[in-house]
């Protein structure tokens, strides 16, 4: 009688374990390492692709997202959290992954078409109601009297967007990288203080009601009009800007180690689809599919755009040349 | 005993002399007071509770439900759970050997338990990185062995039981030292144990301070922010405490939902100074009943 309950028992026990194991390998749970201003990009776009895997590989999946300045996140990545896939906000920090902790191959760019950004962005200026201080292009920023707000590029990806894109302007509206230079120290002349990362800089901006003129990415010009109300701010579109390629990759050793590879794969690949590039787009970032980019032409202005790789000779070269420890950012840059 | 009833009479002998000041200097001093109160703590309170409350009570509830949110509302109390009662164990254990015995190091032993207060939480949470991450000391290590501490709850605790060290101990050590080793050398010289005298003869003069060590500890622990912010690694819902989520959630324009987070953590601190002043009440009245019944006696 006791040994028939026991055997009764232990068949329950081995059965219930073989169904949580069985319910456990049908779950799959990947990490996305991101940096600021995706947060709402990527909460609509998780949604959409948990769906898209549920329907397509019949499995189910959770996405966690962390958020952070681009710099520190793939710091921590190499410190060891533990990202499927990181989004960062340029390659630089992507290529640090490789230098640093060969987490991924050297040619992880190279991966996914499109040099592995499956939306692009720019950098817009942002002013307040009625542009009191009439505030038009690259030139404005430099009067005396303009309070510019933009982020630390020691920190923030998106400041080293907009220090990049006003030397692209000045080198190519006076002629030289010393006109250059000079300009874009008179402009840092006029920031009256650095934040860390873009939220803190719109905050500033928005919520503090600091400066003339904000420095922003083109998504995070629309959001603040979006969460802070239409028609407190403007959007100003200067004459000449940067193409942002805000990259994406599978963390090689992680998704080995995590058995993620084919849905991490999966993930970045849906942000191709005409799906993902529809979210891309509902949340200000400019699409790559031409058709999908079409829909959204009366949002986005046409720019002139210039690339870090023609003007700059790629994020290596301007990381070292700008903003590196003695570099020229750190050569004109005084805190006041 | 009868110095203890005479002290309070000379003191209350100070008290009418206090009252007689004139009656501008005292209101003006109580007015000063009172206005600086107000404009520093109870307003900026005020402001959390309101601006927590802007969107309507349903959307307080909604954000405090929040599936992330309730998931740092665990790890908080979770962190809590286990960095408070390992620093009462280190804390009552440290206190004890410094009062209550003589040996060499001493200056040096009392001077690492005040080490977390005087660095920064941020060089807290590095030192962890350095330890545990993945290029530091241990982290190949620990990467063979699959075994997560940064970036997860582990290092979440560990950094938390960090900032949190001295709060027991610095609160046992001068009530330790002033009470002496009279009452356990009683104690020994009539035969009780070693554990006897502990839990009969120290722990009772002792626990008021212990309470108030442990409250102070619980309160850093829910409250600390940097040392975590560099371990966590910021994933939602898996390794934010509430200080962080409040940070997030601040970050991405959920003022209210933001500040909803951010009275939960206002009202734990308020719970824990209510304890706080129950607990002095209690131990006042204590001192004075034990005062009467000595009166008494003699």
């Amino acid at each position: 009688m006791l040994l028939k309950s026991v055997k009764k028992s232990l068949l329950v026990l081995t059965l219930g374990l073989t169904a949580s194991a069985a319910s456990w390998a049908q779950e799959v749970k990947l990490l996305n390492v991101s940096y600021d201003p995706t947060r709402e990009l990527y909460a609509e776009f998780n949604k959409a692709f948990v769906a898209h895997w549920q329907k397509t590989a019949n499995q189910k999946v959770t996405v966690s997202q962390s958020h952070g300045g681009s710099g520190k996140q793939a710091r921590s990545v190499i410190d060891g959290l533990a990202a499927d896939v990181v989004t960062l906000a340029l390659a630089y920090d992507i290529d640090a992954l490789y230098d640093e902790a060969k987490l991924i191959p050297e040619n992880w760019q190279s991966r996914l078409p499109n040099n592995s950004s499956p939306y692009t962005s720019t950098i817009v200026f942002v002013v307040r109601k009625g542009n009191p201080k009439n505030i038009k292009d690259w030139d404005d920023l430099v009067k005396p009297g303009i309070q510019v707000i933009t982020p630390n590029p020691k920190t923030s990806g998106g400041a080293r967007w907009n220090y990049l894109a006003a030397w692209a302007y000045a080198k190519k509206a006076y002629g030289s990288d010393e006109k250059a230079r000079e300009f874009v120290a008179k402009l840092y002349k006029n920031v009256p203080v650095l934040d860390s990362g873009a939220r803190g800089s719109t905050t500033t901006f928005a919520q503090r009601q600091l400066g003339d003129v904000f420095l922003s990415w083109e998504n995070e010009a629309f959001l603040i009009e979006k969460e802070f109300g239409v028609g407190k701010f403007e959007v100003i579109v200067p004459s000449l800007s940067i193409l942002a390629e805000p990259p994406v990759t599978v963390v090689d050793k992680n998704v080995e180690k995590n058995g993620t590879r084919k849905v991490a794969e999966a993930y970045l690949n849906f942000l191709y689809s005409k799906e993902g590039q529809e979210i891309a787009g509902k949340n200000f970032y400019r699409p790559r599919d031409p058709e999908v980019a079409a829909k959204f032409s009366n949002i986005f202005p046409e720019v002139k755009l210039v690339t870090i790789d023609e003007e700059f000779g790629g994020w290596r070269k301007a990381q070292t040349e700008h903003f590196s420890d003695g570099g020229i950012f750190d050569q004109i840059y005084q805190p006041q | 005993m009868a110095g203890a009833v005479s002290n309070l009479g000379r003191r209350s002998a100070n008290i009418t002399d206090a009252v007689s000041e004139p009656f501008l200097v005292r209101w003006g001093l109580i007015a000063v007071a009172l206005i600086f109160l107000a404009l520093f703590l109870v307003i900026p309170l005020i402001a959390v509770f309101k601006e927590a409350f802007s969107k309507g009570v349903e959307v307080y509830f909604a954000s405090i439900r929040e599936p992330d949110a309730w998931a740092a509302v665990k790890l908080t109390l979770l962190a809590a759970a286990i960095a408070v009662p390992l620093n009462v164990i280190f804390g009552i254990s440290a206190a004890w050997a410094i009062t209550k015995f003589r040996f060499r190091g001493k200056q040096v032993l009392i001077t690492l338990i005040d080490l977390p207060f005087a660095v920064s939480p941020v060089v807290a949470g590095l030192i962890y990185v350095l330890l545990f991450g993945t290029k530091g000391w241990l982290g190949p290590w620990l990467g063979e062995h699959d075994i997560k501490i940064i970036f997860a709850v582990p290092g979440i605790v560990l950094a938390t039981i960090f900032v949190t060290f001295p709060f027991v101990a610095r609160e046992l050590i001068p009530l330790m030292e002033e009470q002496g080793t009279s009452y356990e050398e009683a104690a020994l010289t009539l035969g009780a144990s070693g554990w006897q005298t502990f839990w009969k003869v120290t722990l009772p003069s002792i626990k008021w301070g212990l309470l108030y060590g442990i409250i102070l500890c619980n309160a850093r622990a829910m409250g600390e922010f940097g040392a975590v912010s560099v371990v966590s690694g910021h994933i939602r819902g898996q390794t934010n405490t509430l200080p962080l989520h409040i940070e997030i959630l601040y970050n991405e324009y959920q003022f209210a939902a933001a500040f909803a987070a951010a009275s939960l953590l206002a009202g734990l601190a308020l719970v824990t100074l209510a304890v706080k002043s129950f607990l002095e009440w209690q131990h006042v009245r204590d001192r004075e009943k034990a005062a009467r019944a000595a009166a008494q006696q003699e």
